[in-house]
């Protein structure tokens, strides 16, 4: 546990090179002026040096794809970097200890929560499945850490926060921790271990597991962080680029109030459409998020807003086909309509409430 | 020795492989490496976070990509030879 957390940093900075202690100030100098200057600058070089005019729709969706492109870049790095520092005290073998011996309900809770915090990627989710069940956690309780941890993502989190502030944020984290812990414990009622492929309960651990961060020095995890944000931004930049394009246009040329007439709140399929639409699409949290900067500008109530976007980073068909290798078809449909179910139902809830 | 990469072949497992093989070449430890892609294999190991690098059956870094100084290192001890 992160306990002695700021003592490594103030170690690091009495013994460290000068110039490491440089290079990392004036990156976050230069982090923050640009995140500054971001806005007006664009504004300047368009329709200041350029003579582009801000009333008409392309100069103003180029505008707007330049500031949004920059904009989303730096908050990813800067957020990925941090989390990433943070995260590298934690470690999935921690997660499972604490996870060990817990009974359902509790462990449903607790996972879920693990699930938002334990560092983690959808590429280990067999061979952390596997682990899991074989330490004898329950499936159920499993299941709540598989799903939180794509659901409620850290990145997703910082984004949130700085495009629609601490009320979203906080609703989409409670949300999606709900989820996670309904789904698992429904899951983990219905009984269905009978559909885990067989040979995941015979798997013998053999060999001490080893803690993938323990005994880094503090340059080891700043280091760290600095390779997921170049490893993260060389991985998803197309994805990003297409949505901040899709949130330009739409920006550009959708009507305002578009969505508000066609998908708001009195259309009742507004949800299960966006769903619908979100369940096939796979993109990442940094991806969805300028479409969903923009369809929220554009008119499409918050939860049907926040429902597209779980169903775009929750469920995806890739994850369907690793998943499968563990589960067979039953769990499996089971596993997507019950999640399915939570986004929609929370999509209605949020557009209920919140007005 | 034996040298396996447990990974999906992520674009981090390829760089592990890539130090692990030039590691092994520096030292000149004669050595096999093989990529493990499978994931039921990897969970036998006690793994939970690719990639990991397993050096004659023993893994012995899980959930990141060591610096190719400390990946010889870690070769140059399970081959017990002195540094």
């Amino acid at each position: 546990m992160p306990v002695s957390e700021p003592a490594p940093a103030m170690r690091w900075l009495r013994t460290s090179r000068p110039g490491h202690v440089t290079l990392l100030a004036g990156l976050v100098a230069g982090w923050l002026l640009l995140y500054r200057i971001n806005e007006s600058l664009w504004e300047a070089v368009l329709f200041g040096w350029l003579g582009l005019d801000p009333q008409q729709r392309l100069s103003e969706a180029l505008r707007f794809f330049l500031y949004d492109s920059i904009k989303i870049a730096l908050l990813l790095s800067g957020i990925i970097f941090l989390v990433t520092v943070l995260r590298s005290y934690l470690s999935v073998e921690r997660t499972r200890a604490l996870l060990a011996g817990r009974r359902e309900g509790i462990g449903n809770v607790l996972a879920g929560m693990l699930g938002v915090i334990t560092p983690f990627c959808s590429c280990s989710a067999v061979p952390a499945f596997i682990g899991f069940l074989a330490a004898g956690i329950p499936l159920g309780v499993t299941m709540s850490f598989l799903i939180a941890s794509p659901m409620v993502n850290e990145v997703a989190i910082g984004l949130l926060f700085s495009l629609f502030g601490w009320r979203i944020t906080l609703i989409y984290i409670g949300s999606g921790l709900a989820i996670a812990i309904l789904t698992g414990w429904v899951l983990g009622r219905l009984r269905l271990e009978r559909w885990v492929e067989s040979f995941v309960y015979e798997t013998k651990l053999h060999g001490q597991a080893v803690e993938s961060s323990l005994g880094l020095s503090f340059e080891q995890r700043l280091q760290m962080g600095a390779e997921e944000v170049a490893s993260i931004l060389q991985q998803i930049w197309p994805y990003l680029l297409i949505g901040i394009g899709v949130g330009a246009l739409i920006h550009g040329w959708v009507p305002t109030n578009f969505f508000a007439t066609y998908a708001g709140r009195g259309n009742p399929f507004g949800v299960l459409l966006a769903v619908g639409i979100g369940i096939p699409l796979y993109s990442n949290a940094a991806g969805v998020m300028p479409m969903v900067q923009a369809l929220y500008e554009k008119g499409l109530p918050m939860g049907t807003v926040l429902a597209f976007m779980m169903s775009v980073v929750a469920l995806s068909v890739p994850e369907l086909i690793l998943l499968r290798r563990v589960l067979q078809p039953p769990l499996l449909l089971a596993f997507f309509s019950v999640t399915g179910v939570g986004i929609v139902l929370i999509g209605y809830l949020f557009n209920a409430l919140l007005v | 020795m034996d040298i396996k990469i447990l990974g999906s072949g992520c674009k981090k497992c390829i760089t592990l492989e890539s130090h692990a093989r030039q590691g092994a070449a520096e030292l000149g430890i004669a050595s096999s490496i093989e990529a493990v892609h499978d994931p039921v294999a990897i969970a036998g190991y006690g793994v939970m976070r690719t990639p990991a690098l397993v050096l004659d059956g023993q893994v012995v870094v899980s959930g990141r990509v060591p610096a190719i100084e400390e990946v010889r290192a870690l070769i140059r001890s399970a081959s017990g030879r002195p540094s």
